[in-house]
């Protein structure tokens, strides 16, 4: 039970800190709720921008969560959405014409195998070198951001805009975007992240390699002591990692953008760390994570227009003091000491 | 009890409950001064709990604890050191680089103006040792000093800050026989110089042969207290279990097949640069239906051996010399291939290597069969499957409570013994692998664990058995090989093992 109510009590607790905040600030803390309230979900386009903004962070907070239960911890999930996008950009982009049917199959595809990739390098480093992977993960994230700007701007560089982009992908690549949101480009990547939820949730809970993948996660000596290959297991949790990040490329660039722009991401990969954190790194927990993170993100922008003195950064201090309660063990204590 | 003498400790109704589990429900103990006083009792029977009371690491619930006829209120065990209390953990809490007489002096040293005076420690620490007969060598690494001169500074250390009541929490399990005996010497001396020693321990023949009172715990009160010269080991072991024991179980002759279970030639394995080979050149085999003791002191090889059988492809444990399985060279075989074979493994340290202490009873039953296919299928768990087989299991081997969904770190000692041995007779072993398979156990589940482990050889499992257990080892091998720094020194048949010389043997004379 405590489980449940934990996070749920952090994000209040979170909440009325930073409201708190806005009052020292010299605003009425109602009142900046209310915005945010509205901004997040006053309209369909609100909504939809939310979810817009949701789909993503679902998607690296699982990449998240998974290393974190092999016992990894993958900081790269920027890197391998950087470089998932960058792969579905330059399929498009180069093969414009590809028919429909296949089209967005295929960069979807290419999204998954660019992430699983980036993500197994970390993992095979730690498994045969013994390289620790926060270290690896943070480099290549580096990496992936000096690769995407090179091939966007030396190979596939739009030559109709200033903009650091890549050219248009075909136009038989796009996925459907539903029409309900006033506009507002919520995809099919949106269902596709609540799928791949249900995938990572039968994955660990139900499939033998989930099993394996926990039990390294828990115990490396007692797993290795049964015959599994810790070495093996990190590999594949870390390239599962980047494959549910590179994912993060459809709803960009398949679902919205139509072309790799650079820094499309505002940072969902380390967001994605606070959202598998939030929803203790249970599928059904990240989606309610990912969405309140969303809202956070999508509301704060209301608070530009519509207040004196606070500004959308609210939705990083907010983001921030959540955090901080879910982390502060001494704070949930009392719940545990009950239970006993 | 003679009345009007004050004993030096009176625990009164002691009372401790954790949520819902109470660990201590009336305990009431005298020890008298000047004492060795038994405490003895299966794990989780509370003896523990009410020695950290007494040592002011818990606070009792209710009860009273008196400490030379007065009432005691600690709230930390610092205020119990200051009483004249002193504990010696079963894990040693020496600084391993420094010197011993650093490591006893920590936290109390004589100084003047901010330096430590060491000339004045070692002199006070020199006039103790004397008095005690505790001979130490002062300025060597601890870390470098055996586990039994280890020991003597743990009680050298309770000495320096006046201890009278010394509380030693299994005090024997890491020592030969010989340091064992020595560390009697000791005890009875500090006895005979008016120090009061509690002695908790599980090894029955030790209480008989040191202690002058006993006291049984079982189930979080005292069942029986007596005289040890009115009691034997086997109404100590009735007392503890609350029924009767078989202490020695009765063992038919083995039938050894032709066949080889295990064999090993030429197991070498270097050590770091400088020091002696880990392995050297350990040839032996085990035939199936036999049951084969491998005795020695902690770290000489025992654990190297495991290692260097069960991950022959593994870079650390990497060895020349071949191993093979049913006749079949494993040299270049993964852990699992190994396994499958049907090898089985009580792992040496069951909470690192043998259970997943976070996850729930269940997951812990199929650690290493999940992939057998009546617990999955085309990758999918039967969850079905494994929470009957599961529920068997612990059935049939007694693992309390029988319940699925507990963490396994939740379960005493003896249950977390008997879920991993469920679970490796799950896979029917051809071979089967038990390193200190009843370490921290208590007597009952002993008697059950020996007893299958019996079964499985007289059912044709070869068996290697690893133990710094001599009874264990003495009872159950139908062979005996003795492993000093890393090579076989010694073998005995069943029947003609000398306990002197194999003592001797271990401690590599």
């Amino acid at each position: 039970m405590s489980r449940i109510l934990q996070p749920i009590l952090a994000v209040l607790v979170g909440l009325s800190l930073g409201l708190a905040v806005t009052w020292i600030a010299g605003e009425n803390p109602w009142h900046v709720f209310k915005i945010l309230c509205l901004g997040a979900f006053g309209s369909p386009y609100d909504l939809g921008m939310t979810l817009f903004y949701a789909t993503p962070l679902v998607l690296t907070g699982l990449s998240v969560a998974v290393a974190f239960h092999a016992g990894l911890f993958n900081i790269g999930a920027e890197g391998q959405l950087t470089l998932g996008a960058l792969a579905a950009a330059a399929l498009g982009a180069l093969w414009p014409q590809c028919p429909s049917i296949i089209a967005p199959f295929l960069a979807g595809l290419a999204a998954i195998v660019a992430g699983t990739l980036w993500g197994a390098v970390p993992g095979w480093l730690r498994a045969h070198r013994g390289s620790h992977e926060v270290i690896n993960t943070i480099m290549l994230n580096f990496v992936a951001v000096g690769l995407s700007s090179y091939v966007t701007l030396y190979l596939l560089k739009n030559p109709e805009t200033q903009n650091p982009e890549t050219r248009s992908i075909g136009d038989g690549y796009m996925i459907h975007q539903f029409a309900w949101f006033g506009g507002a480009p919520v995809s099919l990547a949106l269902p596709l992240a609540i799928v791949a939820a249900g995938c990572v949730w039968f994955f660990l809970a139900k499939t033998v390699w989930g099993y394996e993948l926990r039990a390294v996660g828990q115990s490396q000596s007692a797993a290795r002591a049964a015959g599994i290959s810790a070495g093996n297991v990190r590999i594949i949790a870390l390239a599962i990692a980047g494959a549910l990040a590179g994912l993060v490329g459809v709803a960009e660039v398949l679902g919205n953008a139509g072309r790799f722009k650079v820094g499309f991401s505002p940072e969902y990969g380390f967001i994605g760390i606070a959202v598998a954190l939030l929803g203790r790194n249970h599928p059904l927990g990240i989606l309610a994570a990912a969405l309140l993170f969303g809202a956070l993100h999508k509301g704060a922008t209301a608070l530009d227009l519509e207040t004196e003195h606070v500004t959308r950064d609210l939705s990083l201090i907010l983001q921030a003091l959540i955090l901080l309660s879910v982390c502060a063990e001494g704070l949930w204590s009392w719940s545990t000491k009950r239970q006993k | 009890m003679t009345p009007g003498i004050i004993p030096a400790v009176e625990l009164r109704g002691l009372c401790k409950r954790f949520g819902d589990c109470v660990a201590n429900d009336g305990v009431n103990l005298r020890v008298e001064r000047g004492s060795i006083h038994g405490i003895v009792g299966e794990n989780g029977a509370g003896k523990s709990t009410a020695m950290k009371m007494l040592y002011g690491m818990y606070r009792p619930d209710a009860g009273q604890i008196l400490v030379n006829g007065k009432a005691c209120v600690w709230s930390s065990p610092a205020n119990a050191i200051a009483a004249g209390i002193g504990m010696v953990q079963q894990h040693f809490m020496l600084a391993g680089p420094h010197t011993a007489l650093d490591n006893i002096v920590l936290g109390g040293e004589p100084n003047r103006f901010g330096l430590i005076n060491r000339k004045q420690a070692r002199e006070g620490l020199e006039n103790l040792s004397q008095q005690f007969g505790l001979d130490v060598d002062w300025e060597r690494p601890v870390e470098e000093l055996p586990v039994g001169v280890q020991q003597r500074i743990e009680i050298l250390k309770l000495l320096y800050r006046d201890a009278n009541i010394l509380i030693l929490d299994e005090p024997t399990a890491v020592l030969t026989p010989q340091e064992t005996n020595a560390l009697f010497h000791n005890l009875r001396r500090l006895r005979d110089q008016g120090k009061t020693i509690l002695l908790i321990t599980h090894k029955l023949k030790e209480v008989i042969a040191l202690t002058d009172r006993v006291t049984v715990f079982r189930g979080g009160t005292v069942t029986g207290e007596v005289q040890t010269w009115q009691t034997n080991p086997q109404e100590l072991a009735n007392l503890m279990v609350g029924r009767k024991v078989l202490l020695k179980v009765d063992i038919p002759n083995a039938k050894p097949l032709p066949e080889l279970a295990l064999e090993i030639k030429n197991l070498t394995l270097s050590g770091s640069a400088g020091s002696r080979d880990k392995l050297s050149n350990v040839s032996f085999s085990v035939r199936c239906g036999e049951i084969v003791g491998i005795a020695g002191v902690e770290g000489n090889g025992q654990s190297e051996l495991l290692q260097a059988l069960l991950h022959p492809r593994d870079r650390n444990c990497r060895s020349t010399g071949t191993v093979s399985f049913l006749g079949r060279a494993v040299t270049n075989w993964s852990a699992r291939e190994i396994r499958e074979l049907g090898v089985g493994l009580i792992p040496e340290d069951r909470q690192k290597e043998g259970l997943l202490p976070g996850r729930p009873v269940a997951e812990n039953f199929v650690l290493g069969l999940q992939r057998y296919p009546e617990f999955s299928r085309a990758g999918v768990l039967n969850s079905g499957n494994i929470a009957a087989s599961a529920t068997c299991a612990i059935k049939e081997y007694d693992v309390r409570p029988v319940e699925l969904d507990i963490p396994a770190g939740k379960l005493s000692g003896g249950n977390q013994q008997k879920l991993i041995i469920a679970r490796e007779f799950h896979r029917n072993p051809k071979v089967l692998i038990a390193a200190q398979p009843t370490r921290g156990v208590d007597v009952g589940a002993i008697e059950f664990i020996h007893k299958r482990i019996l079964r499985a050889r007289d059912e044709g499992a070869g068996v290697l058995l690893i133990s710094a257990e001599l009874d264990e080892i003495v009872a159950l091998s139908d062979r005996v090989l003795v492993m000093f720094e890393g090579k076989i020194v010694g073998e005995f048949l069943r029947g003609t093992v000398n306990e002197t010389e194999l003592g001797l043997r271990m401690a590599g004379s």
